[in-house]
């Protein structure tokens, strides 16, 4: 008795969004339902077409479910080209506004499906896929609940579904990087739960007397932004058949509670989960141990109890007291060293091993992600400090900054894993080139460049020019004078994301050929060995 | 597992015993500028908090020894910034502006006043330039719909263009002379035809029937000429300056179903003083008379 079960329960949500688009109190709610209706209806075709009566095949209790991971890995790349593409598409309509089609692609929808598509898609994918991988494999146990694992994937991406396909009918709650409405986030708490059951149980389970750090880092991750969630989409909706619902917060507590969740959606979501992720990769991939043990413990739980303060620093000069602002920036300024813990542990954790810098492209990309996790948690507590604030806050600075985490760390990091990943689980005996990882590295880490740099000369331009006062006390300049500055920046900034999308379908190509079993007939990199991978389970 | 611990051979640090997967860990101690800078932010936060407003009470919150307040800052530098500016404003307020004018300090002032105001307030619609758009007028030429003397300039600022909420606001409405039936298609036509032969547009011909219609209909208020009327807010139409662009088409739309802009009163909005300003920076742009 094969997928008999999920056939009938997407079977069944198939009908439920079929009742709930015939009966929708507004056409956004209508439409999007009809989409739901329709792509769920497309996989129940395709589940039925599978379902076999003859029995499963005994699965191997002690072997890993690799399965999940081998379709998140997959997932991963593609939301990575679709995400990148997207911030392509959207830094050419700010450099050339033309380049829009209202209403669905004009920018104000574009935007949240690219950061959403980049955060949530290419992002939680990554986390979700590595950390089924990372928790097997330190744990030395088959991951908890059977087909739960199938559950947290699939699940997670038809959230993604949900979400990008609601933004371009333009339904949101108008809450950054919490866009979903109601409905959306009801069945994100579904899966995560399902996910925090999966993790935890894998943790119980496991056959080793410690937990790993990376493990510390994944659960925190995911306990932490279960809570964010709930807490911000605290919300009534207006019909249960309808798109619209409103916040249970309101004026300086619901900005408060968004930059609460936002900026911890950074440092739990962007931060603590990838780190997770580099615990794991940096040392198998220099395959040394981890630099400081007590390291490890003492920027853990200093990470996790400062981060969760400092969202006000996102408020800084507006309407919320003044005494949550100090606070927001006092904890933004001691967090600089927890995060530099991580830091630290990763590179270090190369000493001995600095010469694979050299041979091997890959823990290039992983410490060029690493040495950007560094300089953005640099950043990060400098631009919390009140006085840079007031030159820096709504400007493109903070899109620059945003950008070093995003391209820097958490893409840089996650290709690395990936490039350990496949191989394994496929049982290749090698990456198909180790050229157009190099490649792949040189192209990303110009595009972060030209990006960051580009957006901190528009930044501080920007900022200046909106404070610039003349001798007698009068303003200098008007808004749209400081728009039509930011042109050739905007258009320099388009260049850097192009060239990192590049890096990253030379990626896709690379993976998808190591996927098929192939080997590119080159040269080696000078001084590196040749390939020797020990195959997955 | 503390009986695996091992010396690590490339740091000879030794490792905690633990082993995931392969990974070790070195029992490495915390580095110390790294504790040493960790403890240095705490402390500065803490200096930090006590100097700032910074712990919530029941029903205030510890004000800080410095008593910093971010309202009272603003405030305070508000008060400092017009300070500067005292003098000259009251110098403009109590100066005719034909006065300001005329003084070259004061004008200069007024000049920088206006254009500050001028970005903030009315660069949306007339262009940061002061070039206009489609509708709107451009205020570098020397064209005038209302009249370009400062103290018109002021009037037409300070009471708006057609804004019913205020009382003396400038004033002028043309007939729909198509949308209305006063005139047929094929009149409006050869009006349109005559109206661009007047302002040297591409399709504009001079008739009899044009200009038979032109002196019947609507010399009235734009004059014989087309040289139009400041006093009854008639735009010229014998040059090429054209509000809604100039075209055998826009002009034939015009005639047929006019459009009219709509300026708010800025007195609702801005002082006197500031009103002041931009008349003066308004007529410096090029076109005053």
């Amino acid at each position: 008795m094969r997928n008999i079960t999920s056939t009938i329960v997407v079977g069944a949500g198939t009908f439920i969004a079929l009742l709930l688009a015939a009966f929708a109190q507004d056409s956004a709610f209508q439409i999007h339902m009809s989409i739901i209706a329709l792509s769920l209806g497309i996989a129940t075709i395709i589940l039925l077409r599978r379902v076999g009566f003859t029995p499963a095949e005994p699965v191997d209790p002690t072997g890993y479910m690799d399965d999940p991971i081998r379709v998140g890995s997959i997932l991963t790349m593609f939301w990575g080209i679709i995400g990148f593409t997207q911030g392509v598409v959207i830094a050419s309509q700010l450099a050339w506004p033309e380049f829009m089609w209202e209403p669905w692609f004009s920018f104000g929808r574009m935007r949240p499906l690219h950061t959403s598509a980049v955060i949530f898609a290419f992002g939680g994918t990554a986390l979700i896929t590595t950390s089924m991988y990372v928790v097997q494999r330190t744990c030395r146990a088959r991951l908890f609940g059977g087909g739960l694992a199938w559950f947290v994937m699939w699940g997670y991406q038809f959230f993604i579904l949900m979400a990008a396909t609601g933004y371009l009918l333009g339904i949101t709650q108008s809450r950054e990087y919490a866009e979903p409405e109601w409905y959306v986030d009801i069945w994100l708490t579904i899966v995560w739960v399902a996910y925090l059951v999966m993790f935890m149980g894998t943790l119980f389970k496991r056959k080793e007397p410690h937990i790993y750090v990376a493990n510390w880092f994944y659960l925190a991750f995911i306990v932490t932004i279960a809570m964010l969630h709930i807490v911000n989409n605290l919300a009534w909706p207006v019909s249960f058949l309808g798109s619209k619902s409103y916040s249970l917060f309101a004026g300086v507590q619901d900005a408060l509670t968004q930059w609460w969740y936002g900026h911890n959606a950074v440092g739990f979501f962007l931060t603590a989960g990838f780190l997770g992720m580099m615990y794991y990769f940096m040392p198998k991939q220099a395959q040394r141990p981890i630099y400081s043990y007590r390291l490890s413990i003492i920027h853990f739980w200093s990470l996790i109890f400062l981060y969760i303060w400092a969202g006000p620093h996102h408020l800084l000069y507006t309407a919320l007291p003044d005494w949550a602002q100090t606070l927001g920036m006092a904890f933004s300024i001691m967090l600089w060293m927890p995060s530099w813990g991580g830091m630290i542990n990763g590179l270090m954790t190369l000493s001995g091993a600095w010469d694979k810098m050299r041979t091997d492209p890959i823990i290039r990309m992983m410490v060029i992600a690493v040495a950007f996790y560094g300089m953005s948690t640099f950043e990060g507590p400098v631009m919390a400090i009140k006085a840079v604030n007031g030159l820096s806050h709504y400007t493109d600075w903070t899109i620059g900054h945003v950008h070093s985490g995003a391209l820097g760390w958490v893409g840089m990091i996650t290709f690395g894993a990936l490039y350990y990943m496949v191989p394994r689980l496929w049982n290749r005996q090698g990456l198909y080139s180790m050229r157009m990882v190099n490649w792949h590295f040189w192209l990303a880490t110009l595009g972060i460049v030209v990006y960051a740099s580009v957006m901190w000369v528009s930044g501080i331009t920007q900022g200046l020019m909106w404070r610039e006062y003349d001798s007698q006390g009068f303003l200098v300049y008007s808004f749209a004078e400081s728009v039509a500055a930011m042109k050739p920046y905007y258009i320099l900034r388009m260049i850097g994301g192009l060239l990192y999308l590049i890096g990253g379908c030379i990626m896709a190509y690379n993976i998808w050929m190591t996927i098929l079993g192939k080997t590119r007939n080159e040269r080696p990199i000078p001084g590196s060995m040749p390939a020797k991978i020990q195959p997955a389970e | 597992m503390s009986d695996k611990r091992e010396i690590d051979e490339i740091t000879g640090t030794e490792t905690t015993g633990h082993e995931w997967d392969g990974i070790k860990e070195l029992n490495t101690p915390l580095p110390r500028w790294w504790l040493w800078t960790f403890y240095a932010c705490i402390i500065w936060a803490v200096g930090y908090m006590i100097a700032m407003p910074a712990i919530p009470l029941i029903n205030s919150f510890t004000p800080g020894i410095l008593g910093y307040s971010s309202r009272a800052s603003v405030d305070n530098d508000i008060v400092r910034a017009k300070e500067g500016q005292v003098e000259f404003f009251e110098r403009i307020s109590a100066t005719e502006l034909g006065e300001i004018i005329k003084d070259e300090e004061l004008a200069r002032f007024a000049r920088a006043g206006g254009s500050a105001a001028f970005k903030l307030n009315c660069s949306q619609c007339h262009g940061s330039g002061a070039q206009g758009s489609l509708g709107y007028p451009n205020l570098n030429d020397d064209e005038w719909l209302w009249g370009g003397t400062v103290e018109e300039i002021f009037t037409t600022i300070n009471h708006g263009v057609r804004y019913e909420a205020d009382f003396d606001t400038r004033f002028s409405e043309m007939s729909a002379f198509g949308a209305d039936d006063i005139l047929t298609n094929e009149e409006i036509h050869s009006v349109a035809q005559y109206t661009a032969f007047l302002g040297g547009f591409e399709g504009g011909e001079k008739t009899t029937q044009g200009e038979e219609l032109f002196l019947d209909n609507c010399s009235g208020c734009h004059a014989e000429t087309g040289a139009g009327d400041i006093y009854l807010g008639a735009p010229a139409l014998n040059n090429a300056i054209f509000q809604y662009a100039g075209s055998l088409e826009t002009i034939t739309a015009q005639i047929d179903t006019p459009q009219h802009g709509v300026m708010p009163a800025w007195s609702e909005k801005l002082d006197n003083v500031t009103v002041k300003q931009l008349a003066v920076y308004v007529h410096s742009l090029g076109g005053g008379q």
